[in-house]
């Protein structure tokens, strides 16, 4: 075997260990932030609301808002982690040194979406633990919990590594996030649940994908859901699907990566 | 000997529509240093980024010890280190971790202590821990070249390394490059400083417009092009060249005071001797003679000029 065709585990090391770094390095922004702003939110939305809508499904309105935040959270963060991890180095061109390494491309994406995809994860997991000491949680399906958690995570991650590598301003990075992410994740039932809809809006919002995250999720904490859970995993895997297919053409035209 | 970079025919277009490489054609022998000189936007950059991966070629193969680039581009990549023109840096990282970084996306293991050994050879070991920021131009310089040299690489490019250093760096990269040399390491530079040729390269190859019109020894290129003047200061002004002396073509300064011949190694033009015996002759006095090699600026000036 030609050894030098191997793959390159230290180069994808390397770079999932600059990435965490960044995040260390930045701790403040990385952790304190979203942990304040998940208080804010139970301030706002679960004390001020919470004490008009008192149960959804049977469950406090506290805690019913728990697994939307942190879908919240880890959709704009998984994008905004992945986008700029790669945009960056575009934008200041040290990515030179990226392109010139033996590292495949698929390398390049399993090192720099696993790192924002671990970021996400672990903030996730922040908010949740912040979320426990504001209302009483229950997780009754961990597993699943958890597979939602990361799949939403690698999915979301990919999507802002297109972005990043798409984006060829800082506008145009913050472009999509803002102009579709952040509204389809408000209207997506993070803060109510699909059914107290008027008619019309309950098919409308059923195109929207994030309805699906928050409703999978949520039925991974409370057991009860928007729709159904094979749904939404379902729709979860076509994304993740979508995105792997983006990535991968990408790659195979060296589209705004090498001239 | 085989060739450690061979490069046939390659071509390249930018998404423009500009042409900057028109079938280029160049080998590079192993372990020699070779200087590849061209004004602005001739190509050399490109050319670099090419061999590198960086830039997508438009036709043609290059293959490095054997390995095509893009067949074999693990086997390609992991022996060429690149310092590139422009000083981009992840600003925030440390010396440190920036250079570790680099040795390890070139696949190669954690090595702790070549890496002090690359950062003292740089003068940057008291810097290990500092931000690239915090750095200056110099500094970052080296710290690119530190970057490069991390995983060991067996042919290093150095593209300007010496844009905007001052004299004493200049120095230092010129005797680092020659302890590469010596340790069998090909280097092949860009620069716009002839001077650095000339001290340093065994080859000089000359780009202009994206074609390779001249590769050849240094040696070679200085005895076949290189000229001789020979300056005469006189005691007296002349207001014209003597009649009898036309046949050397002497160029008389305009306040009369200097007549300068210029005459190359291979020509058939008469000698210096003849020349000092016709001058008494004509009863021309000079207080003193000089006499100089022209310089490769001056042969790359005269080769740019000739090739429109
Ligand atoms: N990305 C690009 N798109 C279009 N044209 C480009 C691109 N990069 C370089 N060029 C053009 O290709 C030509 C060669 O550029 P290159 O950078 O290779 O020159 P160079 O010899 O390195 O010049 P310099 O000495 O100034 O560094 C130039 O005319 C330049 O404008
Ligand atoms: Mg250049």
């Amino acid at each position: 075997m030609n050894l030098r065709a191997a793959p390159n585990f230290r180069a994808v090391w390397a770079i999932y260990r600059v990435e965490m770094a960044r995040a260390f390095r930045t701790v403040l922004q990385s952790i304190i932030s979203p942990v304040i702003s998940t208080s804010l939110y139970f301030v706002v939305f679960g004390s001020a609301i919470g004490s008009r809508i008192t149960e959804i499904d049977g469950i406090s309105y506290g805690a019913f808002i728990v697994p939307g935040l942190i879908m919240l959270s880890l959709l704009t963060q998984s994008i905004s982690n992945a986008s700029f991890a790669i945009y960056f180095p575009k934008f200041v061109g040290s990515i030179y040194e990226l392109l010139s390494a033996p590292v495949s491309y698929l390398e390049i994406v399993i090192a720099y979406v696993g790192g924002a995809a671990t970021k996400s994860i672990i903030l996730g997991l922040i908010i949740l633990a912040t979320a426990s000491l504001f209302v009483p949680l229950q997780i009754e399906h961990p597993f699943w919990m958890l597979a939602f958690l990361i799949l939403t995570a690698v999915t979301f991650s990919l999507f802002g590594f297109i972005i990043g590598i798409w984006a060829k301003s800082f506008e145009q990075l913050q472009l999509v996030p803002l102009l579709i992410v952040t509204p389809l994740t408000f209207l997506g039932g993070s803060f109510y649940s699909i059914h107290m809809l008027p008619g019309i809006w309950k098919t409308i919002t059923l195109f929207n994908p994030v309805v699906y995250l928050i409703s999978g999720f949520r039925w991974s904490f409370y057991g009860k859901a928007d729709v159904s859970v094979g749904i939404s995993l379902g729709m979860t895997l076509v994304f993740l699907a979508a995105c792997i297919a983006i990535v991968a053409w990408i790659f195979r035209t060296g589209y705004r990566l090498r001239n | 000997m085989p060739s450690i970079l061979s490069i046939s025919g390659v071509s390249k277009t930018y998404a423009t529509g500009f042409t900057a490489l028109k079938e280029v054609n160049l080998d590079i022998q192993r372990g020699e240093i070779f200087a590849l000189l061209g004004p602005n936007g001739a190509g050399k950059t490109t050319l670099i980024s090419i061999v590198c991966g960086i830039v997508n070629r438009s036709s043609g193969t290059v293959t490095v010890d054997g390995h095509d680039i893009n067949k074999d581009y693990r086997a390609a990549r992991s022996l060429i280190g690149l310092v590139p023109q422009e000083l981009t840096i992840d600003a925030f990282e440390s010396v440190w971790a920036t250079v570790n970084y680099s040795r390890g996306l070139f696949g190669k293991p954690a090595n702790p202590a070549f890496v002090e050994k690359v950062l003292r050879d740089l003068s940057l070991w008291d810097k290990k821990d500092a931000k690239a920021i915090t750095l200056s131009g110099g500094m970052k310089r080296r710290l690119m070249i530190a970057k490069a040299l991390s995983h060991e690489p067996r042919i290093l490019f150095l593209d300007e390394p010496t844009a905007g250093v001052d004299v004493e760096l200049r120095q230092d990269m010129w005797e680092m490059v020659r302890r590469l040399r010596e340790d069998g390491v090909t280097i092949i530079l860009t620069t716009h400083y002839i001077e650095e040729a000339e001290a340093m390269a065994d080859r000089v190859g000359v780009i202009n417009r994206g074609e390779i019109i001249l590769v050849e020894g240094k040696a070679e290129l200085m005895r076949k092009l290189g000229r001789k003047q020979m300056t005469a200061e006189l005691r007296a002004p002349l207001a014209s060249v003597p009649d009898g002396l036309s046949h050397y073509a002497l160029e008389l300064s305009p306040d009369g005071t200097q007549l300068t011949y210029t005459y190359d190694n291979q020509s058939d033009r008469p000698g210096v001797a003849s020349l000092i015996r016709d001058l008494e002759a004509a009863g021309i006095q000079f207080r003193d003679l000089d006499t100089k090699n022209s310089s490769l600026e001056e042969i790359f000036v005269n080769l740019l000029r000739q090739k429109p």
